[in-house]
């Protein structure tokens, strides 16, 4: 059945459109928006959306769904489940996976659980060398007729810089974007949190700046040396803000993201051993954190991804050094991202386009726009419920999140993936 | 003053005037170890266990010895016959023991915050016997006594703390201790054992041992670990000596009663010539001596008098 949402505000940075319409939906795929009251009800199913914005379903492009490999932590069901409860439409899950997704009949694996999950649409992201080893290229082609919609080192980064320029010619023959994890592993030794105040004073191994920078700065190199199209993933320095402002400057077609956790939480957050505030790359200083605001602000950063990274109490509730990096983010990326709008920094419009248009320009992948005939994915949101986030509701397995008891303010009521609803109710 | 501390993680939690209770505490039973009969009955029916997850003899000794004096009964858990190497966890293996009823746990871990994250679970109190690279602050207290004794104050010294910073719970535990208590710190070493935000923590930083010794009431030489030679914070040993080792020629450059300290155990030769080691104005010995003092105090405070 067609589904008519009645009276909301539509925000679609691709159409440049910010005004009250209605939204017929048909065949999965969007099929009217026009001025409210001009599309009949009779025979649809009709969503009276007054008061609430509808936006080109959100889609986070870094995630990771721990299947196949460690389903005690997520599968992609319960995933997916997280990403439509956060008002996600689509997820790109990355390859350190247990096999690593460096091959097609992983990929595949991964497609048919999702169609199964019949929530999220995910996007696998292959593994740009064999095991994430870091040492031989992968099945570029193969992997994407399979469905990859990326190549990433994510959580296994490239060391040698020649395997690097090599996977980013390769992937170029491929149309393929990479995504860049970039932390220099022999500067960044046992480290295991940003080396400053705080790690001198909790006698923690640090992490400095410049493990993230030297790598920003190599790949911004290798991709001027080699035309290829690098996507620079979590950054979190204030350096590596600069580089890439630089870049883009001089006319690269690098992009970047961030996650929530980098433009709300500081060292401090790791105070009392807080095992849920170890992430990599780590939690940085206040100055780093407005670097990571005004580069969003100013286009520098394109995207905002959550790098949800779901780990259990096996890995969290053990001695601070001996803890798994990393934080779930799907059920709180958007509340905590709505706070840049709030506090000034982004346009809601703008940033939508950091939490949908432009994930789906980078991948290459449909969505990201409410124009007629586009896929009939959106998120309705409620700009003004405030709401607590309390873990222990989350869709996710996981509960390893810093921001348990945070009141946000904005969250999305209704998720609609071609044309169906999978998460909300009005 | 009232001590009301479950308890003893760190320096960096204690009031001065708490730091000064313990020391006079410390003081009043220190007199308990050169009597004939060294023991008195105050916590007899107590248990005190040890856990610890590093080698350690000295600050194991000074426990068990403590709790001893006390009349408490011990118990001490090493990690190589500990249920560590079965993989259990940390939490596991300390619900366990608190299953058989302890009154205190000390531990020491080679993680940061392993105490932090034991008290935060436990009903017994824990005392922080070292924690990875973070505190150690019953060595704190104990450098403070015996500094206490042998100039009559804490206030307005000159405190030079000379070696592996970086490395150091002793030296994060002493520079915050000293600090507390009206005294000057600058410490010294090469810039790979000095990290970044030093100053922060209110030290003066310098890479010349000559320039922190200058003046200095206290001495305190850090222990080197050899192994940090392959880590590529250091050249040779030999150069570290020559431009970081303690020897008698530095002296004359201190305050005439300047007092010599070390937290053992002693590489002698490369941080500190074995004249300056056994020579007069080394309080090293008196240091462990304190130590049982210090530790006699923490046990009686956490676990004695009204509170038991």
């Amino acid at each position: 059945m067609s589904l008519l949402i009645k009276g909301a505000s539509v925000v679609d940075p691709a159409q440049n459109l910010e005004e009250v319409r209605d939204l017929l939906l048909d065949g999965g795929k969007i099929a009217a928006l026009e001025p409210p009251g001009t599309i009949p009800g009779e025979g649809r199913r009709v969503i009276e959306a007054q008061g609430l914005v509808v936006t080109p379903g959100l889609i986070d492009m870094h995630v990771h769904l721990r299947e196949p490999g460690e389903e005690y932590k997520e599968t992609i069901e319960t995933g997916a489940r997280a990403a439509v409860a956060g008002g996600f439409t689509a997820v790109a899950c990355m390859p350190n996976t247990k096999p690593v997704n460096d091959t097609a009949s992983v990929t595949r694996f991964i497609l048919d659980q999702a169609a199964a999950a019949g929530l999220a649409r995910v996007y696998p992201v292959g593994a740009i060398s064999m095991g994430s080893g870091g040492q031989n290229l992968s099945e570029y082609a193969d992997q994407k007729a399979a469905g990859v919609v990326a190549l990433s080192d994510d959580g296994h980064p490239v060391m040698n810089p020649l395997l690097m320029r090599r996977a980013l010619e390769y992937a170029r023959t491929f149309g393929l974007p990479l995504i860049s994890h970039c932390e220099d592993l022999n500067l960044r030794a046992d480290g295991v949190m940003h080396e400053g105040r705080v790690s001198l004073e909790l006698g923690l191994r640090g992490i400095p700046a410049a493990v993230e920078e030297i790598m920003v700065f190599r790949d911004l190199a290798l991709a001027q040396l080699t035309g290829g199209r690098v996507h620079i993933a979590h950054v979190t320095a204030f350096g590596s803000v600069a580089l890439i402002r630089q870049a883009k400057a001089a006319g690269l077609t690098v992009t970047a993201e961030t996650a929530p956790h980098y433009f709300h939480l500081t060292e401090e957050a790791v105070r009392g051993y807080d095992t849920n505030a170890k992430v990599n790359p780590p939690l940085r200083t206040a100055q780093d954190v407005a670097a990571i605001n005004e580069g969003l602000r100013d286009g520098t950063l394109d995207a905002i991804a959550s790098d949800h990274a779901p780990h259990t109490s096996l890995e969290k509730d053990v001695e601070f050094q001996e803890a798994a990096f990393g934080l779930i983010g799907l059920e709180t990326s958007l509340g905590l991202s709505l706070k840049l709008v709030h506090d000034g920094v982004l346009t809601f419009k703008e940033l939508v386009a950091k939490m949908s248009t432009n994930p789906a320009r980078i991948l290459g992948v449909p969505g990201g726009n409410l124009a007629l005939g586009a896929p009939a994915d959106l998120t309705l949101i409620d700009l003004n419920r405030e709401w607590t986030v309390d873990v222990a509701k989350f869709a996710s397995k996981s509960r390893n999140c810093p921001f348990h008891g945070w009141t946000l303010k904005g969250k999305a009521v209704m998720t609609i993936v071609g044309g169906e609803i999978v998460s909300g109710e009005l | 003053m009232e001590f009301r501390r479950k308890d003893l993680l760190g320096i960096a939690d204690l009031a001065p005037e708490e730091i000064r209770h313990i020391l006079d505490t410390a003081q009043s039973l220190k007199e308990i170890s050169s009597r004939p009969i060294k023991k008195v009955p105050t916590l007899r029916g107590k248990t005190v266990v040890t856990m610890f997850y590093e080698p350690s003899t000295r600050t194991r000794m000074s426990f068990e010895i403590a709790a001893k004096r006390l009349s408490a009964d011990t118990l001490n858990l090493t990690v190589s016959a500990s249920s560590a190497v079965k993989g259990e966890t940390l939490a596991d293996t300390a619900h366990n023991l608190e299953a058989m009823q302890p009154d205190l746990l000390v531990i020491r871990h080679y993680a940061s915050g392993a105490p932090h994250y034991l008290a935060g679970r436990l009903r017994c109190g824990v005392i922080n016997a070292g924690d990875g690279l973070h505190e150690h602050p019953t060595q704190a207290l104990l450098d403070l006594l015996t500094v206490r004794e042998a100039k009559g104050r804490l206030d307005g010294l000159k405190v030079a703390i000379i070696g592996d910073i970086a490395h150091s719970r002793v030296a994060r535990s002493d520079i915050q201790a000293f600090i507390k208590m009206g005294s000057k710190v600058t410490v010294a070493g090469p810039a790979t054992m000095l990290p970044p935000f030093l100053e922060s923590l209110g030290a003066e930083v310098t890479y010349s041992l000559e320039e922190a010794v200058a003046g200095a009431d206290v001495i305190m030489m850090l222990r080197l670990q050899l192994e940090r030679m392959n880590q590529m914070f250091l050249s040779t040993l030999r150069e570290y000596s020559r431009e970081f080792g303690l020897a008698p020629r530095h002296l004359a450059l201190a305050k005439k009663d300047v007092v010599i300290m070390h937290p053992g155990p002693l590489n002698r030769g490369v941080e500190i010539s074995p004249e300056v080691a056994d020579g007069p104005y080394s309080l090293i010995l008196e240091q462990v001596t304190n130590g049982v003092a210090v530790r006699m105090a923490l046990l009686y405070l956490l676990i004695g008098g009204e509170k038991g």
